[in-house]
């Protein structure tokens, strides 16, 4: 048995030699002349695709083209959290089609991405609150998704350190979903990228598109700095960037880009067994393995290109974190950062053909992209081998916006930074 | 990151509220429907020049088209709107 499955074998072997034998996770593949599937970008959400793609599609001679390394992206910034307790018929399905691959991904990819149920908590603060969340709740439980509603009390039991009693917003329950939790996103993206690449998926790293070939209307290939690369079908699952790949190809997308940063403290002992959410400010936290608190807010809120943002945001991330549990008021800040984000015209996403023959595209993530990468990379897999969208992504179609057929999960309107 | 208001001088983000790409323009009523499913979603979103516009809610408020660089945030230059919808109006 190789050092290329990971096992309980395969450790205790590679112990006793030394650790000598462990193979790099993904080989340094060089782009060949020409791909059935290029799938542009090598995040979490390519990496899932090309894995399907090869996995329970079938396909063969696909690659992924990164510009960067894999893991320099958002599939390595984002604050690890994955749930599904979503309101709306067009996304609940889909990110539950998320959630239950997650559950089975280890197994599935044979890597430890260290998927935690520790479950999800959106606190709430008023009644209209209250009322909005069971709502949700019931909706989460109508698609068959697990849902409860905790009180006050309950909430106390399980975080007993939160600020109950603040005058302006006094913690009245919260919507727990158990099944919601964290995954090391990391190894997300090296465990997609190891499993693709042991069923022949070429990932070719440091490798930018810099054109879309496009021969009477129909898709031939991409332009790259390490030369033209031939393809069957190009999918574009470029997150932040999307647009300016879009463009090469003469599209303009529903999406504007824009700066979310999020923040690590020093390691603290575990006192937060679970993602919480503050439901009178936007503040999201957990407690990684190693102890720090992971927590984020809102996105800056202009359109920037930049990862990294501005301090306003800072402050006002931090002032709801102070407002829901004043206890980390003396805890120290390690480090910070900041993604890009395709934030959509509605909130939601677009795994669809385009209007450019054996060109697809998957963007408009938001900054909920993480917890869907198992459905997006599945979706996307299927959109790209049968032509026609998976069962659980019919909603997300590129033309929904002229036939008013948005899925705005907030109610923002056309206004991305308010998603 | 900071604004140069033309009234108020150089001031803080947070005194001022974003509202997105300041080169699209409303359609005609009677526009065809592509017309304005372009105006209300698409969008050029360029990495580097983008002209935006602002709101100085917590200041003068007014509201003020910036020239600002998406890649590295540096504000190229900011004027009223009313002034830059009056020179376009009148094609100069």
């Amino acid at each position: 048995m190789s050092s290329k499955h990971y096992s309980l074998f395969s450790l205790l072997r590679e112990t006793l030699r030394g650790n000598t034998g462990w193979k790099p996770a993904w080989r340094k593949a060089s782009p060949q002349s020409s791909y059935d599937v290029v799938i542009v970008g090598g995040g979490g959400h390519g990496l899932a695709t090309a894995y399907y793609l090869a996995k329970r599609y079938g396909m063969r001679r696909i690659a992924v083209v990164e510009k960067g390394w894999i893991g320099g992206g958002n599939v390595g910034r984002n604050t690890t959290i994955v749930r599904s307790n979503y309101l709306l018929p067009g996304n609940v399905p889909f990110y539950e089609c998320a959630m239950k691959l997650w559950e089975g991904l280890e197994q599935d990819i044979n890597y430890n991405a260290m998927v935690s149920q520790r479950g999800i908590l959106n606190l709430f603060h008023n009644d209209a609150q209250r009322n909005a969340y069971i709502r949700r709740g019931n909706s989460m439980r109508l698609h068959g998704v697990d849902a409860d509603i905790l009180d006050a009390a309950a909430v106390r039991e399980k975080l007993p350190f939160l600020n109950f009693d603040n005058a302006r917003f006094p913690i009245q329950g919260g919507l727990l979903q158990q099944r919601g939790g964290t995954v090391r996103h990391d190894a997300v993206a090296w465990g997609y990228a190891r499993a693709a690449d042991q069923l022949g998926v070429d990932i070719i790293e440091n490798c930018e598109v810099t054109g879309i070939r496009i021969e009477n209307g129909r898709t031939t290939g991409v332009e790259t700095s390490r030369g033209f690369i031939g393809a069957g079908k190009v999918g574009l699952a470029c997150a932040g960037n999307s647009s300016r790949v879009a463009a090469m190809a003469g599209l303009r997308l529903p999406i504007e880009s824009h700066v979310l940063q999020a923040f690590v403290s020093e390691g603290l002992k575990p006192f937060i067994d679970c993602v919480v959410t503050f439901g009178a400010g936007h503040f999201y936290v957990s407690q990684s393995d190693k102890g720090g608190l992971v927590f984020g807010g809102d996105i800056d809120g202009y359109n920037s290109y930049a990862q990294r943002g501005n301090l306003p945001v800072v402050e006002d991330v931090i002032s709801g974190g102070m407002a829901l549990m004043p206890r980390i008021g003396r805890v120290r800040l390690l480090r910070h950062w900041g993604g890009l984000m395709d934030m959509s015209m509605d909130g939601s996403p677009i795994i669809d053909k385009t209007p450019v023959e054996q060109l697809y595209l998957n963007a408009g993530w938001c900054y909920g992209g993480f917890k869907a990468t198992p459905a997006s990379g599945l979706c996307f897999a299927h959109l790209l081998a049968r032509d026609e969208p998976h069962e659980v992504a019919t909603a997300f179609r590129l033309d929904r916006f002229g036939r008013g057929a948005v899925i705005d999960e907030k109610g923002m309107g056309a206004q991305p930074n308010l998603h | 990151m900071r604004i140069t208001c033309p009234h108020c001088g150089s001031r803080g983000l947070e005194e001022f509220t974003y509202r997105g790409d300041a080169t699209v323009r409303r359609p005609a009523p009677d526009a065809p429907h592509d017309a304005w499913v372009d105006y209300v979603y698409l969008r050029d979103n360029p990495a580097g020049l983008h002209k935006e516009l602002w709101y100085h809610g917590n200041g003068c408020r007014s509201w003020i088209v910036a020239e600002r660089n998406t890649i590295t945030h540096e504000i190229h230059s900011t004027r009223l709107a009313t002034e830059a919808l009056s020179e376009e109006k009148s094609g100069s």
